[in-house]
């Protein structure tokens, strides 16, 4: 058994230690936000927060969050910037086909969290891990300034 | 207003209750102009006893208020799940925040209504939905009107529609309280379509219906798909095309925690287990001795020098006119140029995986497909069943590009026999592994030319040959598409291009290549290689004729004057004629494909032997513009799509197997690379084309035409790679 802290509650669960944190989320605790893109940290469909940090959950395991807190989409809307992220989403109507867009919203929330007005150059290289096929990147872009300004 | 729509004497409708109150309109259309299946629409109208086939239903009105919409078509990030709604919106007057939408199940009152099988693809949705969902609000207004006028006891002709409400005078009564009344109603034989001037949801941006699930996680794709004593299962499948399980030993993979069973299937061996990661870890350790068949040799590079061969001599003839032989050694100044296309895996976000439960006489799956009906005949005959005795569930397509659309219904008829053999649920998923090495890519072409120009610069004479594999060869779909040999998608955009109606002479070919790697349509199809080419060559022809690449474009394209309008767009928004800063280049191209015609114009600076591509401008004559926003949308997707490929994506071969396997070595657009997009539509009324593709085939082109601007250097392979270096 190992206990998880995912979105701010305590779980045990019967899995190996060596178990992607993507999988335990998606197959064992059936929070199926989190997508599974490509199982090798190039895509980041998979992205959650581990402790506030942008991770790919499809390459780390089980074991390195225990003591740690996991914050997955589905509990993005209870944070100020996860918040403003999807409420930028929205106005921008980013999405198309969905898929990599719980790891897009992930991934620039942890962003703003860390750089309140980023610029294009720094939007491009902390986002250039998501993949996105649909090509919603000039959106996202758009979008993340949004938010960048609806937090100021 | 417009005449009244005379409801087609082939076309059933009926206006029903529902189990738990409320209206449900059906409807069935038989009259599929073209079929692309033999036999497929032809049983869609009426059951023997004259009833409609089952289900059918279009459109739900509950009795509190909500309007769910059933598409006949799968959302896949085009957004048609916002278009057709929209279209019934319109007609019913419906109030948009009481719209719910729902996948239609597989069933022949949902087949396509030009293509007679349901589908979604070539770009045709909401041209081919048009007229049906319309139809479709506006008979259910006509009802619901009809029952205000019974249950207020005044004339239909008093009363009008209003945000989901029948108003008479400052009385208003709901849709749901009125839906009840209207199912005991007869259906209209006419209904009367809104004047397009009248309309107030049409034309206009309308954001994602979707939108709100797909932000907060919640939206279901097929990879998401759950329920108790589902099982998770991953195939070892033939490290080579067409090779096939020799022997395999399974103790390791029976010791990994989580793996349930182990069974062969036609494809391979399936390890089936708890959840992913113990189907990965059991298939990690299964130990599969292959037999590797006839391609266990193969390899793209020798590949591609059979191909350069066959193109130095005429195939099949796909159209011809006058005599290219006479008159091409004739010509003041002539241009041979051969252009070389690499195979290209879709490789949508979301793996392929698919969903089965197996009853006694019953079969469902839940997974995202672009074309029920084929993966439904799949499973049927698999499972000696009759199809409609297979119920399939369309969840949300982790993007599709054609790979979702097989004729083969590949990974349904795969996950249909592993549940089978397993015998209790499983849901079949993939690996990016799986993913990029499962086959059914673009295939690999090469093209080449031979034009030659009058003194004034004009092509006089136009030989071309095209060789590579054809994607309709051995589908259900090959009595349709391929005609004296030639496989219509194989040439489409070459044979059919305007420029060549302006010319005298020429003569197009296609060897056919038979080779056994899988493939199948790749978003825009044969566009995708043949824009490449054309407006490559055009480029040349202007080059060669030392005139403006723009002004060349716009002679020779003077008889085609949807061309012509997203050329003259893209070129203006661009200011083709003012100078760019220093070090960026433009280039042009515009194709139609889809009955839409884009145009592009490309900036570019290349440094230190990269390209760096800083802003497309894209131009759009579609005809009518349902949803502007998401047509914009469509736009900016195509072009990160196309660009993606053009720069660097492509998938080869050595020793039968792909030599690419995942993100890391299938490279395709990033954020970083990602250049401006601007979108302009030009103002249209001409006939209603598609938009999912059309923006692609002309990104390649209008991105290396720059880079022969900015370097000298004609880019003739994709991808462009390391080319520049």
């Amino acid at each position: 058994m190992i206990s998880l802290n995912v979105n701010g509650k305590e779980a045990q669960l019967d899995v190996t230690d060596d178990m992607p944190i993507l999988w335990a989320l998606r197959d064992v605790m059936h929070l199926t936000g989190t997508k599974f893109g490509c199982g090798m940290a190039q895509c980041g469909a998979c992205t959650v927060h581990l402790d506030g940090q942008a991770i790919r959950s499809c390459v780390t395991p089980v074991s390195a969050a225990v003591g740690k807190k996991i914050t997955t989409i589905e509990d993005a809307q209870n944070d100020q910037i996860g918040q403003a992220v999807q409420a930028a989403w929205s106005e921008v109507d980013v999405v198309q086909c969905g898929y990599c867009q719980s790891g897009q919203i992930m991934a620039a929330t942890a962003l703003l969290s860390q750089n309140k007005k980023p610029t294009d150059a720094q939007i491009d290289t902390a986002m250039s891990g998501n993949i996105c096929r649909c090509g919603t990147y000039p959106r996202i872009r758009a979008a993340i300034h949004v938010a960048a300004t609806k937090l100021a | 207003m417009t005449a009244p729509l005379n409801i087609s004497r082939r076309t059933f409708i009926k206006a029903t209750a529902l189990a738990v109150g409320g209206l449900v309109i059906a409807f069935s259309i038989p009259t599929a102009k073209r079929f692309l299946m033999p036999g497929a629409g032809s049983d869609n109208a009426k059951t023997p006893e004259g009833k409609l086939p089952e289900p059918n239903a279009f459109l739900r009105i509950g009795t509190d208020n909500t309007i769910t919409v059933m598409l006949a078509h799968s959302e896949m990030g085009q957004s048609i799940w916002t278009t057709l709604p929209m279209l019934i919106a319109e007609e019913l007057d419906a109030d948009w925040s009481k719209i719910k939408v729902e996948h239609a199940a597989a069933a022949p009152a949902y087949l396509h209504t030009a293509y007679g099988i349901q589908i979604t693809g070539g770009s045709s949705t909401t041209w081919s939905e048009f007229d049906r969902y319309r139809q479709a609000g506006a008979l259910t207004r006509s009802l619901l009107v009809a029952a205000a006028a019974e249950k207020l006891g005044v004339s239909v002709d008093s009363l009008k529609t209003e945000n989901g409400f029948v108003i008479s005078g400052d009385n208003k009564v709901s849709y749901g309280e009125l839906a009840e009344i209207a199912t005991k109603l007869e259906t209209p034989k006419a209904v009367v379509l809104k004047d397009p001037k009248d309309w107030k949801v049409i034309g206009k941006a309308t954001k994602r219906l979707d939108g709100p699930e797909k932000i907060n996680g919640t939206a279901v794709f097929g990879q998401d798909v759950h329920f108790d004593g589902l099982m998770t299962a991953m195939v070892a499948r033939s490290p080579v095309f067409g090779g096939s399980v020799k022997s395999f030993d399974d103790r390791a993979a029976k010791q990994v925690k989580g793996v349930r069973n182990i069974v062969q299937v036609p494809t391979g061996v399936a390890v089936i287990a708890d959840h992913y990661w113990a189907a990965k870890q059991g298939r990690d350790a299964l130990q599969v001795e292959w037999d590797l068949g006839v391609n266990a040799s193969l390899d793209s590079t020798a590949m591609l020098a059979e191909y350069k061969a066959l193109a130095t001599k005429p195939g099949l003839v796909a159209t011809t006119l006058g005599d290219t032989q006479t008159t091409l050694p004739k010509a003041i100044k002539s241009i041979e140029a051969e252009y070389v296309l690499p195979y290209l895996a879709h490789s949508p976000m979301e793996p392929l995986n698919c969903a089965v439960r197996i009853e006694k006489d019953a079969c469902e799956i839940w997974t995202g497909t672009q074309m029920q009906t084929t993966d439904q005949q799949a499973a049927a005959k698999i499972l000696g069943l009759k199809p409609e005795q297979v119920k399939i569930h369309t969840l949300f397509l982790g993007g599709g590009f054609g790979r979702r659309a097989n004729p083969a219904a590949d990974f349904v008829s795969e996950a249909v026999q592993v549940a089978k053999a397993a015998g209790v649920p499983v849901k079949t998923v993939w690996s990016r592994e799986d993913d990029v090495r499962g086959g059914y890519y673009r295939p690999m072409y090469v093209h080449k030319a031979n034009i030659g120009l009058s003194a004034n610069g004009a092509p006089v004479a136009w030989q071309h040959v095209t060789v590579g594999q054809s994607i309709m060869l051995g589908t259900p779909f090959e009595a349709f598409m391929i005609k004296n040999g030639v496989d219509a998608t194989s040439v489409e955009g070459v044979a059919d291009s305007p420029y060549l109606k302006e010319i005298p002479n020429y003569h197009v070919s296609l060897h056919t290549v038979k080779a056994t790697i899988p493939v199948v349509w790749w978003r825009s199809v044969g566009h995708s290689h043949s824009a490449f080419v054309m407006e490559s060559l055009v480029d040349e022809l202007a080059n060669a004729a030392e005139q403006d690449p723009l002004a060349y474009r716009q002679a020779l394209l003077k008889n085609h004057p949807r061309h012509l309008a997203a050329l003259n767009l893209a070129a203006e928004k661009a200011e083709w004629d003012k100078p760019l800063p220093k070090g960026v280049f433009r280039g042009i191209a515009v194709h139609e494909s889809f009955g839409s015609f884009v145009a592009q114009v490309a900036e570019v600076s290349v440094a230190e032997g990269v390209a760096k591509v800083h802003r497309m401008v894209c131009a759009i004559d579609c005809g009518l513009a349902v949803n502007p926003d998401s047509l914009k949308a469509q736009m900016e997707s195509s072009i990160s799509f196309g660009l993606g490929a053009a720069m660097q994506s492509e998938i080869t071969f050595k020793e039968g197997q792909v030599q690419q396997s995942n993100f890391h070595d299938y490279l395709v657009m990033r954020m970083k690379d990602m250049p401006k997009v601007e979108v302009h539509i030009v103002q249209s009324t001409e006939k209603m084309g598609g938009v999912g593709e059309p923006g692609l085939p002309p990104v390649a082109p209008a991105v290396t035409n720059a880079i022969f601007s900015a370097t000298g250097k004609r880019i003739r392979q994709l991808p462009i790679g390391n080319q520049l270096a």
